[in-house]
């Protein structure tokens, strides 16, 4: 693989991201992560399931007291809303258009940072309600499961940041194609991840 | 870079070991490390013998018992057979499909460092305050009410050497899926391939729910959270769920590359195909797939109601089925053969009613109302060191005499090996047999001493006595690695005359980039069907000789590492309070590992390429396989 070939759109292959033997690993290989990061996933959510409203004797604060909808529902549409542009941004990475790809990814970053600050937001708020990470077990399956999802949140955009900074001057070649899709396959990750927590926490919480 | 044996200084050696990506120089690490885990683990093995030997023995207190009992399962599990499987995955799975290297060169060198790094912080817990003493199970209303550091070191060490392991798994299963060679077809795999494709399988579902477990023991003794803690809401039989949905398929993540190495032995040393390869292949992915299905076998006395129980009492019963089958193809596969009694097939011989026997009692268990009875007796010790020792570890041992010349280039010597096994043979059974009736008289398991006249001392007296067996046939096998390697005879491709798949069509040891030209395959048993066509020159080969890319070695791996390592000891002693330096000592190791990473990201890594030039020397000097 020669890093410094020069491609056009029209020399550019279909499927840059699996043209090399390399880029094929890292696509079947990502995959089989994200396979193993479900049943981690798989894991919190049996044990958030399990835990739910459960506490010490005589506890305040259960789901349906805690949770509100309109701003979950806020970030649920930021965070989708970010998977739609991490797509624009691989269709034209798939059209070599390295331009329009990094300004998609950065717009990805803008709205990926607001639904961590608003998450941070949230957090702050339940703190103050006297809900911390130590209240009841409710509380710590509840944090551990959604800020394990913050925490992939910041890593996939530290890794958009990263990689766009890394490669802003020499533009897309067959060794950076493989890794803009896959954080981009990984950004698609987080974002389903979410569509469950949103599902399993804040819809069934707030039902009761 | 050449493969030239040029005499190189020991610090270069060291180096080379210690950026090394090869996956051949990877499985000498895992040999070797794993290799003295075993040793370890055998002394704490010895060590409980010693304290059970006499009834009111006080060679340990009570409390090093714990942690000696503790630490053996650990060890053993862990530190020893994960390790020592990994190194014939890593020595041979690329050679079996005719690949130059794994997927991951790079991650695989991580995944051995991580294993290391997290091994030495589990076993540094014995000169720092003591050893965790809730079990190898760590259970969950145990493990928190254990004073002192020792279930720390055993949740951090275990969730950096997790890492490791689940990289491995990823690693063999994308070099599997995506670097064999022309020809070989997923239904032409060898079946020690086969297996380790199913275990790595494994690996890769069942280590997450062990890290999330272990993750939130971490949270509940360090940072007041209340997953396990019932005062707080907490439930401590998710530990039992997150620990044996792991558990479970970790013993079949043993057992089935072990099952690899002997479907290959009784191959070569009955000079026959395998019977019913096909049977065997769809075995082993049954016995995965039935892995994750029968955890709560091990929660019978639980209490998760009468349903529960027949439930996954009916499907533990069921993988008798799929190992019932793999018994009775291995047994065929010798039927007619023209067998020779060589210490590998000793071993392979020896498995298979001792295997069996574990089986047999593993469906015992598997009738829940009976279990009642067994659980956590003795029963169960002499069940699982049946199935652990009798298929795992005759397997690695098996391994060992197997690979060890295309390891290494040298033959292990047979007179020696054979002494080994005949010890060790005994021995295990002298020491486990008897355990059974131990066990049906009522001795508890995890206790460090036991009152004497009530019929236990003879037994364990014997139990004791044949452990002295094992210990003397591993020090055998010592002797004999060193007698080997300073003789340093060298051998050929194919050592044991009957080799039938790719690697033996290399030379001892292959060169470092194992194929010079990548080969055909014609087949099942490949190797086999050119020495049976009379091809003299070795294999038939896919593409002409010519140039091609090989990764370049990093420290990377070692630092990575490293951080997670002092990472880890900030963080246990940071909890103290009284210890300011700890949360320097935290910050500094994630600065290491997470800059490390950041290295490794920006820095392009491209490799390079091996030339014509270079690959018609070492063919010229015989150092290669490839044509003129």
């Amino acid at each position: 693989m020669d890093i410094n070939k020069r491609y056009t759109p029209q020399t550019w292959p279909d499927h840059p991201e699996t043209a090399t033997l390399e880029g094929k690993n890292k696509f079947v290989g990502f995959w089989l992560l994200l396979a193993a990061e479900t049943v981690t996933f798989a894991s919190l959510f049996a044990t958030y399931l399990a835990l739910k409203d459960r506490g010490p004797s005589g506890m305040d604060l259960t789901a349906s007291q805690l949770f509100e909808l309109p701003l979950v529902f806020i970030m649920t549409m930021i965070l989708l809303t970010s998977s739609l542009t991490s797509v624009y941004a691989m269709y034209h990475m798939k059209n070599h258009n390295f331009k329009a790809m990094q300004a998609w990814l950065g717009v990805t970053v803008l709205l990926g940072a607001t639904f961590l600050g608003l998450e941070i937001y949230e957090f702050n708020h339940y703190v103050h309600l006297g809900f911390g990470f130590t209240h009841s077990a409710f509380s710590s399956a509840f944090y551990i499961l959604v800020g394990t999802h913050g925490a992939h949140v910041l890593f996939g955009l530290s890794w958009f940041i990263a990689l766009m900074l890394r490669n802003g001057k020499r533009g897309l070649n067959m060794y950076n194609a493989p890794k803009f899709y896959l954080a981009s396959l990984y950004w698609h990750f987080i974002d389903v991840v979410w569509v469950f927590i949103f599902t399993v926490v804040y819809l069934m919480g707030v039902i009761g | 870079m050449s493969s030239t044996a040029q005499k190189k200084g020991f610090g270069a050696v060291i180096w080379d070991y210690l950026t090394t990506v090869d996956h051949k120089k990877i499985a000498i690490l895992y040999l070797i490390s794993g290799g003295f885990f075993f040793l370890v683990g055998g002394v704490e093995a010895m060590l409980i013998r010693v304290q059970l030997m006499k009834a009111g023995n006080d060679f340990l207190s009570a409390g090093t018992y714990n942690e000696v009992m503790t630490m053996h399962g650990t060890t053993m599990i862990f530190l020893a057979a994960m390790p020592l499987l990994l190194a014939f995955m890593n020595a041979i799975v690329p050679l079996q499909i005719g690949a130059r290297d794994v997927a991951f060169p790079f991650l695989n060198s991580l995944g051995f460092w991580l294993f290391l790094f997290g091994g030495i912080f589990l076993n540094l817990s014995w000169f720092m305050g003591g050893a965790p003493d809730a079990g190898w199970t760590n259970y969950a209303s145990l493990a928190l009410a254990s004073e002192g550091h020792g279930i720390d070191f055993y949740a951090l060490g275990l969730t950096i050497s997790g890492f490791g392991s689940l990289i491995a798994g990823i690693n063999f299963l994308v070099t599997i899926i995506n670097m064999r060679a022309p020809g070989m077809t997923y239904m032409r795999m060898p079946l020690f391939t086969w297996t380790t494709f199913v275990a790595s399988a494994l690996i890769l579902l069942a280590f997450p729910p062990l890290t999330v477990g272990i993750f939130f023991m971490v949270f509940d003794r360090m940072f007041g959270a209340n997953f396990f803690d019932v005062t707080m809401g907490g439930n401590t039989i998710i530990w039992e769920h997150l620990f044996w949905i792991f558990g479970h398929p970790e013993v079949y993540i043993l057992i089935l590359p072990a099952f690899g190495i002997f479907s290959e032995i009784f191959a070569i040393f009955s000079r026959k195909r395998l019977f019913g390869y096909s049977a065997l292949v769809f075995a082993t992915i049954l016995i995965g797939f039935y892995g994750f299905m029968v955890w709560a076998h091990h929660m019978f006395t639980v209490g998760l109601g009468p349903t529960a129980n027949a439930i996954f009492a009916l499907a533990t019963m069921a993988i008798a089925v799929p190992t019932g089958v793999k018994i009775f193809n291995w047994l065929l596969t010798i039927w007619g053969g023209s067998v020779s009694f060589q210490t590998p097939m000793l071993y392979a011989v020896a498995f298979i009613p001792s295997f069996t026997a574990g089986g047999v009692t593993g469906v015992m268990q598997a009738i829940a109302p009976l279990d009642y009875q067994l659980h956590d007796s003795y029963f169960i010790v002499a069940h699982f060191h049946y199935v652990i020792v009798g298929g795992v570890v005759l397997g690695l041992l098996a391994g060992t005499h197997l690979y060890w010349p295309k390891m290494f280039g040298t033959m292990l010597s047979e007179s020696l090996g054979k002494w080994t096994f005949w010890l060790f043979f005994i021995g295990f059974h002298l020491t486990f047999f008897i355990q059974h009736f131990l066990g049906l008289m009522g001795m508890p398991r995890r206790v460090y001493t036991f009152v004497g006249d009530q019929g236990w001392d003879l037994y364990n007296a014997i139990s004791s006595f044949g452990a002295i067996f094992m210990a003397a046939g591993v020090i055998i096998l010592l002797v004999n690695v060193v007698i080997t390697q300073v003789k340093n005879v060298r051998v050929g491709n194919d050592p044991w005359g009957d080799g039938r798949t790719l690697e033996w069509a290399l030379p001892s040891p292959p060169p470092y980039y194992n194929f010079a030209q990548t080969p055909l395959v014609r087949g099942l048993d490949p190797y086999w069907i050119e020495k049976m066509e009379g091809n003299k020159k070795g294999m038939t080969f896919a593409e002409p000789l010519g140039d091609f890319h090989m990764p370049n070695g990093s420290i990377i791996p070692f630092v990575m590492s490293l951080g997670l390592f002092v990472a880890s000891f900030g963080a246990m002693y940071h909890l103290d309070g009284d210890k300011p330096w700890a949360l320097a000592v935290l910050i500094i190791g994630l600065l290491i590992t997470f800059g490390s990473m950041l290295v490794r990201s920006l820095k392009d890594d491209l490799g390079y390429y091996v030339t014509k030039e270079e690959l018609l020397e070492d063919i010229k000097r015989g150092e290669s396989d490839g044509h003129q």
